[in-house]
């Protein structure tokens, strides 16, 4: 086994990795209470599971093939960048459009910042 | 109430540069590699409709004063005139010519009047798409 296969052997456990990430966050949305939460579990996980996926078939188009792929680095980049940013956009617009929190989570202090005109002083 | 959406705009600064970068890779590349003038202009729209998406219409002229239509309009005179120019050379319409030259700094390098097509090709791919979703917008 030269070092080679070695590195094709270390892109096939980082895909690996990637897609059982994946699994993950796909059991995350379907069983976590509300939006917030959900969103949580579908922003961040699925970033890294896409991250290392890419990363992977980086690694190993440059070591079975001797081709760089410009492309997937971009790829890579631009979904570190945007993906955080569109979970943050979904959760803004349904925090004011009133979806309520789940039961059992801690105190609202946004509310009072933002509709200050609902916001009763118990 | 003004909405801040600070994150939203400094992310679209950014990623608009990785669009239109992509756009311009797509349209260069469509000679031997996936890519071309559709897929081009249309990630190429894509970014604007992402300025559009994060500024307002007036900030987006401002910075980009162009009227849709009339990029559409060049896109198509860009097409047929490559057509049109191959009559003059004798030869049947669309016919396409190509030659290689040795650039001072790049080398070897191909250049053809396909290309000239294919940009008309994304030019009115761009124009008629931005002008789709900008007439769709607009109205009450």
């Amino acid at each position: 086994m030269n070092v080679n296969q070695m590195i094709e052997w270390a892109a096939v456990i980082l895909i690996l990795i990637g897609s059982i990430v994946s699994v993950i966050s796909a059991f995350g949305m379907i069983r976590l209470p509300d939006v917030y939460t959900r969103s949580h579990a579908a922003t961040k996980s699925s970033t890294l599971s896409v991250l290392t996926c890419l990363l992977g078939a980086f690694i190993y188009f440059w070591v079975h093939d001797g081709f760089v792929s410009v492309r997937l680095i971009l790829g890579i980049l631009f979904v570190f960048v945007t993906a955080p940013v569109a979970g943050h956009l979904i959760c803004r617009a349904a925090y004011r459009s009133r979806v309520p929190l789940a039961k059992g989570s801690g105190e609202d202090e946004l509310k009072s910042k933002l509709f200050p005109e609902e916001h009763t002083v118990k | 109430m003004k909405i801040n959406d600070v994150i939203l705009r400094t992310i679209t600064k950014v990623v608009v540069f990785i669009i239109l970068t992509l756009g311009v890779y797509l349209f260069f590349a469509g000679h031997h590699a996936p890519g071309g003038g559709f897929i081009g202009g249309l990630v190429l729209a894509s970014g604007v409709v992402l300025l559009y998406l994060a500024y307002d219409i007036e900030t987006v002229h401002k910075g980009m004063p162009f009227d849709f239509k009339k990029v559409a309009a060049l896109g198509v005179l860009l097409a047929t005139g490559t057509a049109i120019g191959s009559l003059f050379f004798d030869v049947p319409f669309l016919t396409q010519a190509h030659t290689y030259i040795d650039a001072p700094i790049f080398g070897k390098m191909g250049f053809s009047t396909v290309t000239i097509f294919e940009a008309g090709v994304a030019l009115t791919v761009v124009g008629v798409v931005v002008t789709i979703i900008l007439s769709i917008s607009e109205d009450e």
